[in-house]
């Protein structure tokens, strides 16, 4: 298992009281496998995704356990947890554009994770191995002499994942990789991480808002609201027909073109997600919940087996007379 | 009047890019007709100039060539004429974060076209008894913030961001306008929100008869919302249609690459277009689709015998009146009965 999270708890320490942004993750990884990370903004995916390369603020408190390759990132000292980001594990992060600095060439900036990890390597061997990573992403080598604002925004976000295979890593954590893309160029980079996968044999964490995006791009797919995973299995069967309830709006909201239901009928979901510093009682998606039921506001749903490889943590999940139509 | 509520005729938009440089046509030669009451989707890639129309249809930019009609009559650019029409038409954008001043309080933001406009003295005008507090509460009651006073001394920052677009909204909606622009008002937000925001739209159609164009590149939102739509190639519009027709049976081979991609379809072969869509201050000759068309490069169009045309001969625009449309040879070629 190339990724492993353990019970994972993270709660950072705020003026306002313990905010608990990540609450008992269970998530596996393996090399050559893409999994899909869904959920809202403030569901805690972004700090879940740092704290694999324990890139986390300060003030949080962690639980649990973070295996890459059998090692917890948790308890690592500084040196192995430095060799272990960029060769180990990357990122590729949303915004490309400021993730770039504006006055270096894209040559030097791929290089330099390059040379830092690998000092051994010669100028000559670096500028060769930054030909061959533009290549890879689909770019000719000569762009490395460019500098970020003579590239278009696909352009560099394609940039931004050769800098994460530069060192050679085994996962890949890629944070809404496509959100500012268009839909021509997010279907490039979205083809381009799959390729990237199989032929590299990495494993790919996708992290984005959009359960379509992850279900036509993913081979698994977890499903996070409010710190918690609330469903997880096959990315098409998760998109195409949802246990949870909180999986069920997400799907819902792309709609298929030519699904009558959809025409003009947008899917939304009232209410906001919760305050994680005042989380509701019970499930912690009841109160927005569509099908909630009494004993929802008294009982926090772990997670069960809702079909085979998949779980969700629902009270009507399992529940013959109750399953959500 | 039964025309439409806008409509644009041959409008071309170009920027000067420097000394020595070609103009950047942005818009080139766009004729478009919004019925009143109607949500149209324009579709497009970034840089194909949707925005910019966008923006001229609401005198934001001045045509070089060209007229943007509203309500019949042409639009004046004075300061004066171009007031009054704000009144008329809205505009709303994309992040309710970067619209709202973070130091203002949600009246304040509501209020501030109210002032600008003079509102409220111009209904007493009008014989109708009315204040400042009580349009802000109407227009927020419309953006279905409610109840409204409870919004009335928040900040943006205390607004979740569905809040915060429902704030811009009702802003927008302050004046009463017959048209709303919306520039991809939905893709800031997050997923659950989204139809909660799409649906207010729809109901702001139904109850006030609202006009709405939406600028977006999200094909599912036009399935979810819009009667017609019209997809934007570099500066020209290359289909219109009904919803239906565009999204169901598209006959330009852009609009049938765009679709093939859209998650949201399914068993679509995926045709993933090669490069960025192309420089606006160099337009291919013949149809300006041809050197990324699938179509033309897998031999359809030789087949259908117009490869030469697609070319070399420029297609004419696409008339804002009459059904589904396509400014393509090919597609001319299998049904002649269209232009």
């Amino acid at each position: 298992m190339l990724l492993r999270i353990r019970d994972l708890d993270v709660t950072y320490r705020t003026a306002a009281g313990p905010l608990p942004a990540v609450r008992g993750v269970n998530l596996d990884v393996n090399a050559g496998q893409s999994v899909g990370l869904a959920g809202e903004s403030g569901c805690g995916k972004s700090t879940l995704a740092a704290t694999i390369l324990r890139l986390q603020p300060p003030s949080a408190r962690l639980s649990g356990s973070v295996l890459v390759d059998g090692e917890d990132v948790l308890t690592m000292r500084w040196g192995p947890l430095r060799a272990l980001r960029w060769a180990g594990a990357s990122m590729v992060f949303q915004g490309a554009l400021h993730s770039l600095n504006p006055v270096r060439r894209i040559g030097q900036q791929i290089a330099e994770p390059i040379r830092l990890h690998e000092p051994s390597v010669s100028g000559a061997e670096a500028a060769r191995r930054v030909g061959e990573l533009l290549e890879q992403v689909g770019l000719p080598a000569s762009r490395a002499a460019t500098y970020p604002h003579q590239l278009s925004g696909g352009q560099r976000q394609r940039v931004m994942i050769a800098m994460a295979l530069a060192c050679r890593p085994r996962l890949v954590i890629a944070d809404e990789p496509t959100t500012a893309l268009d839909v021509m160029v997010q279907a490039q980079v979205l083809t381009l991480l799959r390729d990237l996968v199989r032929d590299l044999d990495i494993g790919l964490l996708l992290i984005s808002h959009d359960l379509s995006v992850l279900s036509s791009t993913c081979d698994r797919v977890a499903v996070m609201y409010a710190g918690r995973i609330v469903e997880e299995g096959a990315a098409s069967q998760v998109f195409k027909d949802p246990r949870h309830p909180y999986a069920a709006a997400l799907a819902g909201a792309f709609p298929l073109i030519g699904d009558l239901a959809a025409r003009f009928g947008p899917a939304g979901l009232p209410g906001d997600p919760p305050d994680p510093r005042h989380l509701p009682t019970g499930c912690s998606f009841h109160p927005r919940c569509p099908v909630a039921m009494p004993s929802c506001a008294e009982t926090d749903p772990p997670a069960v087996p809702a079909g085979p490889g998949r779980t969700a943590a629902c009270l009507l999940v399992g529940d013959p007379e109750r399953e959500p139509a | 009047m039964n025309g439409p509520l806008l409509e644009a005729r041959e409008l071309q938009v170009r920027f000067h890019a420097g000394r020595g440089k070609r103009p950047v046509r942005a818009v080139d030669g766009v004729d478009l007709a919004v019925g009143r009451g109607e949500i149209v989707a324009l579709v497009g890639e970034s840089g194909c100039g949707k925005t910019t129309l966008a923006r001229t249809l609401l005198g934001l930019e001045r045509p070089q060539d060209g007229t943007v009609l509203f309500d019949g009559a042409p639009l004046g650019y004075g300061s004066g004429d171009l007031k009054r029409y704000r009144r008329r038409a809205q505009l709303i954008l994309q992040d309710p974060t970067g619209a709202l001043n973070p130091r203002q309080t949600v009246y304040e933001s509501v209020a501030e076209g109210l002032r600008i406009h003079r509102a409220v003295a111009r209904k007493q005008r009008e014989g109708i008894e009315t204040s400042e507090v009580d349009l802000v509460s109407a227009a927020l009651a419309k953006a279905g913030l409610r109840p409204p006073e409870g919004f009335f001394m928040t900040y943006p920052h205390e607004l979740s961001g569905g809040q915060r677009q429902r704030v811009v909204i009702a802003g927008a909606l302050a004046l009463e306008p017959e048209l709303l622009v919306a520039d991809e008002p939905v893709s800031s937000l997050d997923a659950s929100i989204r139809g909660e925001i799409l649906a207010l739209l729809l109901r702001l159609r139904d109850e006030l008869g609202l006009t709405v164009l939406v600028v977006t590149h999200d094909l599912g939102l036009a399935w979810n919302i819009a009667d017609r739509i019209a997809v934007m190639y570099l500066g020209r519009i290359v289909e219109v249609g009904s919803t239906e027709q565009v999204l169901q049976a598209p006959e330009h081979p852009y609009t049938q690459a765009l679709l093939s991609v859209v998650p949201e379809v399914e068993e679509i072969e995926p045709v993933v277009l090669a490069g960025e869509p192309p420089d606006p201050s160099r337009i291919p000759d013949g149809c300006r689709f041809h050197p990324r068309c699938q179509a033309l490069a897998g031999g359809a169009a030789e087949a259908a015998g117009v490869a030469d045309r697609c070319i070399s001969d420029p297609l004419p625009v696409i008339a804002a009146h009459g059904g589904h449309r396509a400014a393509c040879w090919l597609a001319e070629a299998r049904s002649p009965s269209s232009p």
